[in-house]
């Protein structure tokens, strides 16, 4: 599903590389986080995989698609087997729940049938049935961020990236978060999940990949948080 | 990729930036207006040049008695009979002529009365004052040189005039009034285009929220650009159909309803040069906007 090899990412005008000589392999279906200090390499390694950085050295495969060999035009296309989800939700604020959902289909081409269909379906799935028609704004930061999960998944990826999904979220909404995001996982999508929450990894027992000044410095299945604030 | 999803799009984005669009809509329309206009100018430069090079002829002025006193040309008396019959002959033995035409003095009369009937000097001349002529037609025009030496200084010729001279300070004063024309128009073109650019990029920053959100889900870079070019074409074929308007317009009610009556000498341009131009002012209209966008997206949009 993604895998890093030897990859290593120096942004320009910047001479500590953010990450260093990266190499892991992630399966389909596993549930993975991502946690290290800030600027230890967490959102490097994310925009990585969705291609909105190019390594430096080493190569990127997501999907099995060699992701410096994608020409630019192609990664549209990639993206649409992506779902991300953001800290900040990154909701349309004048677009109701239902539009904002439906959103990432009309951009995609979706037929109006189809949106219509599965639009619905997606909402009663991360337990948002009968608010379709409110806005961002008149919802819980809690229920804002099952909207963007609804509308990350609503075409149904291969991969969900979620980058620091409870960060804004008292640890009782995150726990609810985290039900809806492995219950996602068990339909067989693939999540990496970078995150701070302590109480999070420790509890969901998952796959922990710890990044340290740019280095995997652990790569532990059934791991925890272990990092010291 | 739904047509209604683009549409309402870019009336959001239209409307978000109304007097900008205004701006643009405005240039376009002013600058592609003298686009056209400097295009018909030239067809009526061009059409009137054939009309009237095609009459225009030599003309050699004879002395008359008036003449015999004031010009120098004339010092040895009015034109006699046998002079008027040599310079015919010698005119008619000439291969470059074509034709020749005698015009007497009271058809000068009658011709000069006709052409300046509401003038007030009509009163001061009086028939003898005329000169004769010969009006000699060329198979080449550009061969004038030959008659002029030929007949210049001849006993009883005052003068010998190329009318195509007079002809060429106008059409060389047209031009030039063309070529300004065009000039503010590719300035007014440059405003035009830098506008478009300008607005096309506040439109896509006050829209970067959608945009991330569209490239997040995979939207592609023509989807995403898309509505903003369109924008932009819709606001300058706006701009190019008042510009068309505008045209139509001179057309009608300059040239048509004034001029027209006021200088019937001139054959004005038809309906069907003004129509052709049309087309090509509305293509740019669309066009011309419409890459600007692209160009002013090309580095905001990266994937």
């Amino acid at each position: 599903m993604i895998r890093f090899d030897n990859v290593s990412k120096v942004y320009p005008k910047q001479n500590r590389p953010a990450l260093r000589d990266v190499s892991l392999e992630i399966e389909k279906g596993e549930f993975v986080f991502l946690v290290g200090s800030s600027g230890s390499g967490k959102s490097t390694f994310l925009r990585l995989i969705l291609r909105e950085e190019r390594a430096t050295h080493g190569q990127v495969h997501v999907l099995g698609k060699d992701l410096a060999r994608l020409s630019n035009w192609k990664v549209p296309h990639m993206r649409r087997q992506l779902g991300t989800v953001f800290q900040d939700f990154r909701l349309l604020p004048n677009k109701t729940v239902a539009e904002n959902v439906a959103f990432a289909q009309e951009v995609i081409g979706k037929s109006r049938g189809e949106i219509r269909k599965s639009v619905p379906q997606v909402l009663e799935l991360v337990g948002l049935g009968g608010k379709e028609d409110r806005m961002p704004g008149e919802l819980s930061g809690g229920e804002q961020q099952r909207v963007a999960i609804a509308r990350a998944f609503v075409n149904r990826p291969k991969l969900l990236i979620a980058d620091e999904p409870t960060g804004n979220l008292d640890p009782q909404t995150s726990v609810g978060i985290m039900k809806l995001l492995d219950r996602i996982n068990r339909t067989g999508t693939t999540v990496v999940m970078a995150t701070h929450d302590q109480n999070i990894v420790d509890q969901m027992r998952k796959r922990v990949i710890e990044l340290e000044k740019g280095r995997l410095v652990r790569d532990q299945a059934r791991g925890v948080y272990g990092y010291q604030h | 990729m739904r047509a209604q999803f683009v549409l309402s799009e870019i009336g959001v984005g239209l409307r978000r930036n109304l007097t900008m669009t205004f701006a643009v809509i405005i240039s376009v329309a002013l600058s592609l207006t003298l686009f056209g206009g400097s295009l018909l100018m030239r067809d009526q430069v061009s059409s009137m040049k054939g009309y009237w090079y095609d009459k225009v002829q030599v003309s050699i002025f004879l002395c008359n008695k008036a003449d015999a006193e004031s010009d120098s040309h004339c010092a040895k008396g009015a034109v006699t009979q046998e002079q008027k019959t040599q310079i015919k002959k010698d005119l008619e033995a000439l291969p470059i002529v074509e034709k020749v035409y005698y015009e007497s003095a009271d058809q000068a009369y009658q011709r000069y009365k006709e052409q300046f009937k509401d003038s007030p000097l009509i009163s001061s001349i009086t028939p003898d004052q005329m000169q004769e002529s010969y009006r000699v037609k060329l198979r080449d025009p550009e061969k004038y040189q030959v008659i002029d030496t030929a007949f210049s200084g001849r006993p009883g010729v005052q003068s010998v005039e190329d009318q195509r001279n007079v002809l060429e300070n106008l059409f060389n004063l047209l031009s030039g009034m063309n070529y300004a024309a065009l000039g503010v128009m590719a300035l007014m073109l440059v405003v035009a285009l830098l506008l478009i650019v300008n607005t096309v990029r506040v439109s896509a920053f006050s829209r970067r929220r959608e945009i991330g959100i569209m490239r997040l889900v995979g939207a592609s870079g023509f989807y995403i650009q898309a509505p903003f070019i369109a924008e932009a074409a819709i606001a300058g074929l706006i701009g190019a159909s008042v510009s068309v308007v505008l045209i139509v317009g001179a057309k009608y009610l300059l040239i048509d309803g004034w001029l027209a009556a006021r200088i019937p000498v001139v054959n004005f341009i038809g309906w069907d040069a003004v129509i052709v131009k049309l087309p090509l002012v509305l293509a740019i209209g669309l066009l011309m906007p419409g890459l600007a966008a692209l160009f002013a997206l090309r580095k905001y949009l990266k994937v």
